[in-house]
């Protein structure tokens, strides 16, 4: 089970209204790279693990995402608390206003709802776990992408920070994937049966 | 402390706590880390309580809270009037 910490992972606390910016960071909320479908690869996926190790990176870095889901929900809530009708039509986001007013709602920049289409759960530890690096690679290319478009520090601050835990965890998957690799190579070794002679 | 500083000093050690439970889902035999590991979470347990006493309950299912509930005490983490500034030096 969770347990729900009432703070935030690193805080979010933005001045400026921009639903400009808000538009295009949902994709981290519910687009094919995003938190939403990073936590719920790892965890549907740590269920048919294998090794202590890479169960628990699963589990643990499953359950971080859930936290940056939330750090995505609150920049993109505060972006667009304040923003006037005008500023919404100016940024072009009357489609997600129409829809949505300005609730959170998962779906990628250019619109699409969340699907669980964009990830895999093989149940083949290494498939997964490949899968697993190339989303975070992804994802930090994202965050790059989203802070290019960012001109505000309130926003780019967090956003780095998503970025760098990016890497983190692309550096513990590749650790999780060579101790699942050795693991499964020691189950091919069988111990040289002794001739009858001998035993 | 002041409820902004001791925010921010929990989240820096439970951040810390964090990444090196991470870490050390990939090298369980670091008795180095562990014992950071251990000596983070003693400090940010500390804090935890300290926090509590002056702004309600953070935890939920772990804390105790006043009459009334003040579990349902406004604000939460995603509101701006929640969270600290956080600075270069790392002060608020």
């Amino acid at each position: 089970m969770w347990v729900y910490e009432k703070k935030l992972e690193y805080p979010i606390k933005i001045k400026n209204s921009n639903p400009k910016l808000a538009k295009v960071i949902i994709t981290q909320y519910g687009g094919p790279d995003g938190e939403l479908a990073a936590s719920i690869r790892y965890l549907s996926q740590r269920f048919s693990m294998v090794t202590p190790q890479a169960r628990a990176i699963l589990n643990d870095i499953g359950t971080e995402e859930l936290a940056h889901l939330e750090m995505i929900g609150s920049i993109v809530k505060q972006l667009i608390q304040n923003a006037t009708i005008d500023e919404i039509k100016a940024a072009g986001m009357e489609a997600f206003y129409a829809d949505h007013d300005k609730a959170i709602y998962p779906q990628s920049a250019s619109g699409v709802p969340f699907s669980a289409a964009a990830l895999q759960s093989k149940g083949d530890p290494i498939a997964d776990l490949t899968e697993d690096m190339a989303a975070e690679q992804k994802a930090r290319a994202t965050y790059e992408w989203l802070i290019n478009l960012s001109d505000d520090p309130d926003v780019i601050d967090p956003l780095k920070f998503l970025r760098e835990r990016e890497v983190v965890h692309f550096q513990r998957f590749g650790e999780g994937m060579r101790i699942v690799q050795d693991f499964l190579e020691s189950k091919k070794m069988y111990p040289v049966q002794l001739p009858d002679q001998y035993r | 402390m002041n409820r902004n500083q001791l925010l921010a000093q929990l989240t820096a050690l439970d951040f810390m706590a964090v990444d090196l439970q991470l870490f050390l889902d990939s090298h369980p035999c670091d008795s180095e880390a562990i014992s950071r590991y251990n000596d983070i979470v003693s400090k940010a347990n500390i804090l935890r309580s300290e926090y509590e006493n002056i702004c309600g309950p953070l935890t939920s299912y772990r804390s105790t809270s006043n009459c009334p509930w003040q579990w349902i005490d406004d604000p939460w983490p995603w509101q701006g009037s929640f969270n600290f500034k956080l600075t270069r030096d790392g002060g608020v």
